[in-house]
């Protein structure tokens, strides 16, 4: 089907002798032969992908409502993610799996609560650039603080035997249950938080009090305590996104800074309080990552492909030799910078940070 | 007191300092203070002066550095004619010109926004060098030999001593530039524009403008700092221009402290204490280092230099009182009971953590000769008493600090009131 | 050149979502003239000030400082231009001392630009002048104090202060006298009057006798427009803002 259409705007590309339209004939066929022949390995990168983005949203929809309310990103998120990983690490070697997915992100949950109660509603009172550096440095000190009590080497934390095994083959690649349970658990999160914020009462207080919060004060409501919730609840999230999420990649004291970077990039390029934008953003970084990551071709070949011949023996030179899998990781962060130089709001946010 | 004359102290302090500390060990230390506190303070040009987050200032120095380690090389193969000596200046001008390439990215914008880009620049340029071995090295960095070219004046720096003189030397020329940079009118509305970026565009500055000189002169310091640490180390890995490097930059240079010039030095001189001193003793030290930043981000927001300064206002006020100094008696041995109990358990805790890793042989708690029994319950029980004992009697007494506080402080503002007027 | 108004705006328009808040706003100050913008609240008169200072940006319209188009320009060009602008909410740099506060003001009017070369202590023109506009409006005792520790009527001194200090010929105070007792009125419009003497000035008052005390014209507003501008026998006997006063009862003129 694709290739069809490949010769077809080859043709038109002859006909109309325009050098662009050429290109992008060539692209399609390229594309379209390509995916023909790696039809399986599209689908299940973009399923890998799918799961990858899930789990990037779990998340940033955390954090972007936080950051919404607070006015600045919390460092210390992806510690909390982390958290939950090595509670739920403990606590299913003690209980079991099921348990641990209940009682990990409300232990986390807590812990962020008190967190925000005792500690980042003393460093408000100073300004934005002090309550920066405390998420900062809980980050920092959380890493240390799992060190401490999980030591420094990979825990064995690991998929419960229940949900271990294929959901589905497609072609000859396996796709396991539990990718499929990461994207059930992250799709019902998504559906109970839009059900919460807009269809509760307490929702609609959150809302409120996220964006004017001297005026919901002001109505009566304890502003204060629904920040606190709002925080443990982004905590929880994030937690709850370590329990499952620690076990199909590796638990380990690393896993923090690692995706840290990521979700901040999510949430400044979705825009800020906006899950919407989150969620497409996740989407799109988890799709590009994967399927960057996955295609091991060089940036020359690419452009090879479209009719474009780099030269050679230029400066930029070793720069076409790079492979997309290792041009990946910075992928993210062009997009970040980008995004910030041209339009801070991001790509849904409603206001700059 | 004669600027010439104020400079006598830090001249004094830096000239001694191997003299006092006379071992190699201590040389070397004494050397990588150096380059951080010059660092630090580059930092605090954007953060304490300017009112900029950075959370990527390691880019600069990393590529400095980066650049000196290439020039040394040249410079021992022959092909470049330049003393050791004036290396760290193109290290200096190479961070610059990053300051003026990235500057304008990220100058662009304020606030949070400008602190997010600079995270996402420098995890853009973590990430940019494993793809250019040529330049960055790849896993093992770019190595050096600074032993390179003709001798000037008989210096080879093969010695640590000459090292640390070349690094001393350039942190007093960097020092005095940089604080007589904030007595200059760039320097002047650089506070403006920290303090009030939109009365500084009424009184005809453009503050973008400002910021950006601003973070291209701190950028051209920072790569002075990592030309000289190029020089030290005789190595430079992709680590040095990472995030990681970054927040420890940004770490000491607030708990040092940002309001005052010599803020960075404390900060600088603490920190490499906590990472180069204290990791020998314990594997906990960045966890006590997290700790203290945390403390001093709740509690003591000024940094450890606004601490020492109100005690020396205090004490030229004549303020302070039995009864001040009775609460401070106080306050700091609760403080004291309550911080060693918290080290005994964390102490404890990474010797079992490594214990169930290593075998319980390898993992042992030692106070000198007296070998503690680390899965005794007696440990824990003493370890429990002594952190919530302190930190029972430190909020108890509270209230009593506070107070003695307020009176004191009430008579160095009239005692300051009448100097000045 | 004698022909051309100082502060010439022209069919000015502003538009905050779907409430039209300038509509078509006119106005011309002459060198030298001192006008009072007067209107009831939600008139638009700190909207317009924002339009002419360029804080805000018009959506149609024309503001000309001494002939020059200004109306999409930065707040630093149009100061550059010789327009400075005081605030009703006092905009100062807290942590700085007066004497720096009035200094910063100073400095681009000296031609010192970004400098990063020259010592602050080797420029004494610089720090002669701002103890000499300090000394003006009476804080001379307390240059050294830092902006954020002064009291609130010095604070809107010092404001006043750093407006003037680089001798701009026009001049817009946003109600300078706005939060004061009758006393601390009185003061700062004799001040005002004596460090805007010769300069062109347009203020934003509520205080009808501190409007009297100062201008020679009036220009009231109402919704976005400026519906009269004269002198302030004009103004009494002018029949629409007669109806603009009255018919708002309760409010007093």
């Amino acid at each position: 089907m694709l290739s069809g259409a490949a010769v077809a705007a080859c043709k038109a590309g002859i006909l109309t002798e325009k050098r662009e339209s050429h290109s992008i004939a060539l692209l399609f066929g390229w594309a379209g032969t390509a995916a023909a022949a790696h039809m399986e390995f599209t689908l299940i990168t973009f399923l890998n992908g799918l799961a990858y983005g899930f789990l990037l949203f779990m998340l940033s929809s955390g954090l972007t409502l936080i950051y919404s309310m607070m006015g600045v990103p919390n460092f210390a998120h992806a510690s909390f993610y982390m958290l939950g990983a090595y509670v739920a690490y403990s606590i299913a070697g003690l209980l079991g799996f099921w348990p641990a997915l209940l009682v990990a992100p409300l232990l986390v949950g807590a812990a962020g609560a008190a967190i925000e109660h005792y500690g980042l509603r003393r460093v408000h009172r100073y300004g934005h650039v002090p309550e920066l550096l405390f998420t900062f440095g809980l980050s920092y000190l959380v890493v240390e603080l799992v060190q401490l009590v999980w030591g420094r080497a990979p825990v064995p934390y690991r998929i419960p035997p229940e949900l271990d095994g294929t959901l589905f083959v497609l072609y000859t690649t396996a796709f396991p249950v539990y990718r499929g349970f990461m994207l059930l658990v992250a799709a019902l999160m998504l559906l109970a938080i839009w059900l919460l914020l807009r269809h509760t009462r307490i929702g609609l207080t959150i809302q409120a009090a996220l964006t004017h919060p001297q005026m919901a004060e002001a109505l009566g409501h304890n502003v204060p305590r629904v920040f606190m919730l709002v925080f443990g609840g982004g905590c929880a999230l994030a937690a709850l996104a370590g329990v499952i999420g620690g076990n199909a990649f590796v638990t380990e004291p690393g896993m923090a800074a690692s995706v840290g970077s990521i979700i901040f990039v999510v949430v400044v390029v979705g825009g800020l309080g906006s899950l919407a934008g989150a969620f497409i953003v996740s989407l799109l970084i988890g799709m590009m990552q994967t399927f960057a990551v996955a295609i091991d071709q060089s940036l020359g070949a690419l452009l090879a492909a479209l009719g474009w011949s780099p030269p050679s023996g230029t400066a930029l030179a070793p720069l076409f030799h790079l492979t997309l899998a290792q041009v990946a990781p910075m992928l993210p962060y062009l997009l970040l910078v980008v995004t910030l130089v041209l339009r801070p709001k991001g790509l849904l946010g409603r206001r700059e940070g | 007191m004669t600027p010439m004359l104020r400079l006598l102290p830090w001249v004094a302090v830096l000239a001694l300092a191997p003299l006092v500390f006379p071992q190699s060990g201590a040389l070397s230390l004494l050397s990588q203070m150096g380059t951080m506190i010059l660092l630090c303070l580059s930092m605090n040009l954007l953060l304490g002066e300017g009112g900029m987050l950075s959370f990527g200032h390691a880019i600069y120095s990393g590529l400095g550095a980066f650049g000196v380690i290439h020039l040394m090389n040249q410079v021992g193969a022959g092909a470049l004619a330049v003393p050791i000596t004036l290396l760290p200046l193109a290290g200096g001008l190479v961070g610059a010109l990053c300051g003026v390439l990235f500057g304008y990215l990220t100058t662009r914008r304020a606030g949070t926004t400008f602190s997010m880009i600079t995270l996402g620049l420098v995890e853009l340029v973590s990430a940019a060098v494993p793809m250019f071995p040529e330049l960055f090295g790849g896993e093992g960095g770019i190595a050096g030999n600074r032993v390179a070219g003709e001798p000037v004046l008989g210096i080879t720096y093969g010695p640590q001593v000459e090292v640390y003189a070349l690094i001393a030397g350039w942190l007093l020329v960097c020092g005095v530039a940089m604080a007589a940079l904030r007595a200059t009118p760039l320097g002047l509305m650089l506070n403006a524009v920290r303090d009030n970026p939109e009365r500084a565009a009424f009184v005809g500055y453009d503050p973008q403008r400002v910021r950006y000189l601003a973070l291209i002169l701190s950028a051209f310091f920072a790569g002075i700092g990592g030309g000289l640490a190029a020089i030290n180390f005789e190595i430079v890995t992709g680590e040095y221009v990472g995030a990681a490097r970054s927040g420890a930059i940004l770490l000491f240079t607030f708990i040092g402290g940002g309001a005052y010039f010599y803020g960075p030095i404390i900060g600088a001189v603490v920190g490499v204490l906590f990472s180069s001193l204290l990791s020998a003793y314990t594997p906990a030290w960045q966890f006590y280092l997290g700790l203290l930043f945390i403390a001093i981000v709740l509690w003591l927001p000024g940094g450890l230099a606004q601490v020492l300064d109100h005690l020396a206002r205090v004490l030229r006020a004549r303020a302070l009182a039995p009864a001040l100094a009775r609460c401070c008696a106080r306050q700091a041995a609760a403080g004291l009971a309550a911080l060693a109990g918290l080290v005994l358990g964390v102490e404890a805790l990474y010797r079992l953590s490594l214990g169930n890793l290593l075998g319980a042989s390898q993992a042992s708690l030692a106070l000198g000769k007296w070998v503690i029994d680390i899965h005794g319950v007696a440990l824990w029980l003493v370890a429990a008493l002594l952190l919530a004992g302190g930190i029972a009697l430190l909020a108890r007494g509270r209230l009593a600090w506070r107070a003695a506080w307020r009176t004191a402080w009430a008579r160095v503002e009239a005692f300051e009131g009448r100097r000045h007027g | 050149m004698a022909d051309t108004p100082a502060l010439l705006v022209q069919g000015l328009h502003k538009r905050f979502g779907r409430s039209l808040i300038i509509d078509g706003a006119e106005l011309e100050l002459r060198a030298g003239q001192r006008c009072a913008l007067i209107g009831p609240n939600g008139a638009g008169k700190s909207t317009l000030f924002n339009l002419m200072s360029g804080r805000l940006r018009a959506d149609a319209g024309r503001v000309l400082l001494h002939g020059h188009d200004i109306t999409a320009r930065s707040p630093q060009t149009i100061n550059r231009l010789g327009l400075a602008r005081s605030f009703q909410l006092s905009s100062l740099f807290p942590r700085l001392s007066a004497c720096d506060n009035v200094r910063c003001a100073l400095l681009w009017r000296l031609g010192h630009r970004y400098a990063f070369w020259r010592r602050l202590r080797h420029l004494p023109e610089l720090t002669a002048r701002a103890h000499a506009v300090l000394e003006r409006v009476g804080l001379g005792p307390h240059a050294q104090v830092a902006a954020a520790a002064l009291s609130y009527a010095h604070q809107r001194t010092l404001e006043l202060a750093i407006t003037i200090a680089a001798d701009a010929s026009v001049i817009l105070l946003d109600e300078p006298t706005a939060g004061m007792n009758r006393a601390e009125s009185q003061a700062m419009v004799a001040l005002i009057r004596e460090v805007t003497a010769g300069k062109t000035l347009l203020m934003v008052e509520h205080d009808m006798q501190v409007v009297f005390d100062l201008a020679d014209r009036i220009a009231v507003m109402d919704n976005g427009r400026v519906i009269a501008c004269d002198s302030a026998a004009g103004i009494r006997a002018n029949p629409r803002v007669q109806q603009l006063y009255l018919n708002r009862s309760g409010h007093a003129a």
